[in-house]
């Protein structure tokens, strides 16, 4: 067993070859190690799937959260009688951004730094890594506090500062739970959703290093061990760093949206504070806060509203933090802005609803999808962010699998508080991989099997032909009519799922001998049926 | 060429500028069509600001956050206010607090805080509660709104003390969002924090805990 030494904030990247995180045997927690490519770590989606399906802990504790979130959302924005309305106009809104978006960035950057903020911009990961830590060196710090953030988990920040001798202190309660355990997230909104109660307080016991030793399972004494833990990292620090739920272009107002005041602590208390959003986080005008601050809440914890947002534009003298500097993160967001179909992701405003109510999600979890941005989003928005380097076409990377992590249900749609119709991308996504393959010449027994049913169904005689032989296999079906293992290279289907055994006969079968049937019955009583029974 | 005209450059070739170059994955967009944003959503609610039902509302909701709400009289002001203080020992006002809420706490320690001339927080840490106005409330969200003005004060004071105690108005209590962002929308920039009961957390099975790093009580007073 390794022994925990220092701070998690000093922890760093796991050195598996080619930067692929090697899991340690004799890691407490079963930890995923840090990779060096947030947006692109472990194996592919199904072999991933594969093994996190095995750990039947992972299953329960997600099946328990989602349904739990998932009734809370429906019952509050069951009582939002403009629900849908608000959903077309945050989606419209949204569509707006994009389409305006030199001019909203440059509106954005001039009304920050009228108000005393400075504007960065990072064209990716390194380059906002680099900004980030200039700043907080330049004020001699050694420790951050950090508010949650999809920002700087894509960019990999903390290990970055860690490399530089900062400690990047996680104060979000999830974020606590996984920097503790040396783990992943494995939700966009609560990143150790896949942690119950029992593992969380076994987490805090061997890791905190100031909890009571009779701490419990129950969750408000949990929190109020983080609670103790935190305060007295947030009365002291001095730098913060924070993402942004929303960039209102026309005020130059900052969002952030949280729950547990660990966000005002870090947004008021210390002297500097260290923004870094992604370029689509925008909104045009601050009323259109009026239908985000309607939409996210209910969408991702199922409140009415949460319990914080705070709101600062550029800085307020005597009161909070006096130096502001806000980074404008591209890191492959304008690759996703060229994709016309695709460029819908950049809507996101990360709530997780899409998570929540995914099939796939709720079996699989998060860390299968080897991207900080796991489930439905995460499979349109991880292969499109890395595009530069392989992510949608590339036949060997990782993230090409990511569009078939979804049985295409169209829940994640149906809840998505923008609209994003995350199916239709999915297909789109898995039809680039497929062209990028067909250029490839290699033998391919998709297409080989699809050209040989092409000639088949091109021919009735040909068709009623085939069709009978494929009777022959209804003997293959257990008592059930269902085929659990065939050999190759059906065995490529039976693997994953049952194959339904063919029926005795087949449709063009069953039709002629029910006609020959009604042929036979009718004889004796012509005249009387008067077309009763079938119509 | 600098960041900043690399990371512009590349949008505007990704909405299809064919003199902007490529996009990082040598990509040139099309251009997006231009879009009408529809706005059918309610502006406002069934009820006026300040009328009962709205009251009766956020009284509603903030229960259902587990805040302490009390509807009180102007004359019974003083002696709410006293009352919610007395366990907490000491208090910090903002500035520009109207004096008499306080007439009634005299054996409360008060503290004064300015932008001036501000406590630290680990004076603030050493206070039991703090006492503040508000700007304005949404009922329908249960929210209440504090822009830092100097009957609302700096943010870390209504922040680092264990209780907070609130007086809201009742002509500061609209229905809904829309009615509240709006009436923020005339000082956008003043520093905001919209609060939603006392500090909460949903990370341990997705399960609400109430009382985190935020104050853990919130006292609501609705006045005349």
């Amino acid at each position: 067993m390794s022994t925990f030494l220092g701070l998690p904030g000093l922890r760093r990247r796991g050195t598996g070859p080619d930067g692929v995180p090697a899991a340690s045997a004799d890691e407490p927690f079963g930890a995923v190690p840090h990779p060096q490519e947030p947006l692109r770590w472990g194996t592919s989606f199904p072999e991933a799937a594969r093994e996190t399906l095995k750990n039947e802990q992972l299953r329960r504790n997600l099946g328990h959260a989602t349904a739990t979130i998932r009734t809370k959302r429906a019952a509050v924005v069951d009582e939002v009688p403009d629900w849908e309305a608000l959903r077309n106009t945050g989606s419209a809104v949204k569509e707006q951004v994009m389409a305006e978006l030199p001019h909203l960035l440059a509106q954005l950057e001039e009304n920050v730094t009228a108000r005393g903020g400075v504007v960065h911009w990072a064209r990716d990961a390194a380059e906002a890594n680099r900004i980030v830590t200039e700043i907080a060196q330049a004020k001699g710090v050694d420790e951050v506090v950090k508010v949650k953030s999809m920002a700087t988990q894509e960019i990999g920040l903390n290990e970055h500062l860690a490399e530089e001798g900062i400690a990047a202190i996680e104060t979000d309660l999830a974020e606590l739970i996984v920097q503790l355990a040396d783990d992943m997230p494995s939700h966009i909104l609560v990143p150790a959703i896949h942690r119950n109660r029992a593992e969380i307080r076994d987490i805090f016991l061997a890791r905190m290093g100031d909890v009571p030793a009779d701490l419990s399972d129950v969750p408000r004494e949990l929190a109020m061990a983080a609670r103790a833990h935190l305060r007295r990292k947030f009365l002291s620090a001095r730098v913060a760093v924070s993402g942004a739920n929303f960039g209102v272009a026309d005020t130059g107002t900052l969002a952030v949206v949280e729950s547990e005041g660990n966000g005002r602590m870090c947004l008021t208390l210390p002297e500097t504070l260290v923004t870094v959003m992604g370029i689509e986080k925008l909104i045009p005008t601050y009323t259109d806060l009026e239908v985000f601050a309607q939409l996210l809440p209910r969408s991702s914890t199922g409140e009415r509203m949460n319990p914080y947002t705070s709101l600062w534009t550029g800085v307020t003298p005597g009161d909070g933090p006096q130096e502001f500097h806000l980074v404008l993160l591209d890191n492959g967001r304008t690759d996703v802005l060229a994709d016309e179909v695709g460029r819908s992701a950049l809507h996101c405003i990360r709530c997780s609803a899409c998570l929540n109510v995914c099939p796939v999600y709720e079996r699989v979890g998060g860390h299968a999808y080897g991207s900080v941005y796991p489930g439905p989003i995460g499979a349109i928005l991880t292969p499109q962010l890395t595009a530069a380097s392989g992510g949608v076409s590339g036949a060997d990377d990782v993230n090409a699998s990511l569009p078939y992590a979804s049985t295409l249900c169209g829940a994640c749609y149906d809840v998505c508080p923008v609209k994003i119709d995350i199916p239709s991308i999915l297909v789109d996504l898995r039809a680039r991989e497929v062209d990028a393959d067909r250029g490839r010449h290699r033998v391919d027994p998709w297409k080989a099997a699809m050209k040989a049913a092409s000639w088949v169904m091109s021919d009735g005689g040909r068709f009623g032909l085939a069709g009978r032989a494929a009777t022959l296999g209804h003997g293959l079906g257990g008592r059930d009519g269902v085929i659990s293992k065939a050999p190759p290279p059906v065995s490529a289907w039976t693997r994953e799922r049952d194959l339904p055994a063919p029926p005795d006969e087949t449709f063009r079968q069953w039709w002629a001998s029910r006609e020959r049937a009604a042929e036979r019955d009718a004889r004796p009583a012509v005249g009387h049926q008067d077309g009763e029974g079938e119509r | 060429m600098s960041a900043r005209e690399d990371v512009l450059r590349r949008v505007r070739a990704a909405l299809g500028d064919r003199g902007a170059g490529t996009t990082a994955a040598g990509k040139v967009g099309t251009a997006p069509a231009a879009v009408e944003v529809p706005r059918r959503y309610r502006e406002s609610g069934d009820h006026d600001p300040g009328s009962p039902a709205v009251l009766e509302q956020l009284v509603d909701r903030l229960v259902d956050y587990r805040a302490h709400v009390r509807q009180v009289t102007a004359g019974e002001l003083p002696a709410a206010v006293a009352d919610v203080l007395a366990q907490a020992g000491s208090v910090v006002v903002p500035p520009g607090l109207d004096e008499a809420w306080l007439a009634a706490a005299g054996d409360v320690v008060v503290h004064r805080d300015t932008r001036d001339e501000p406590l630290s927080a680990l004076d603030l840490d050493a206070i039991g509660a703090v006492l503040t106005a508000a700007r304005v409330a949404c009922s329908e969200t249960g929210t209440i709104v504090l822009d830092g003005e100097p009957d609302q004060g700096r943010r870390a004071i209504s922040l680092v003390p264990d209780v907070h105690v609130c007086v809201v108005r009742a002509e500061q209590v609209v229905q809904t969002v829309p009615e509240m962002v709006r009436r923020l929308a005339s000082h956008p920039e003043r520093p905001q924090t919209w609060i939603s009961g006392p500090s909460a957390t949903s990370d341990i099975e997705l399960d609400r805990v109430e009382g985190v790093h935020g104050p853990r009580t919130l006292h609501v007073l609705l006045a005349p």
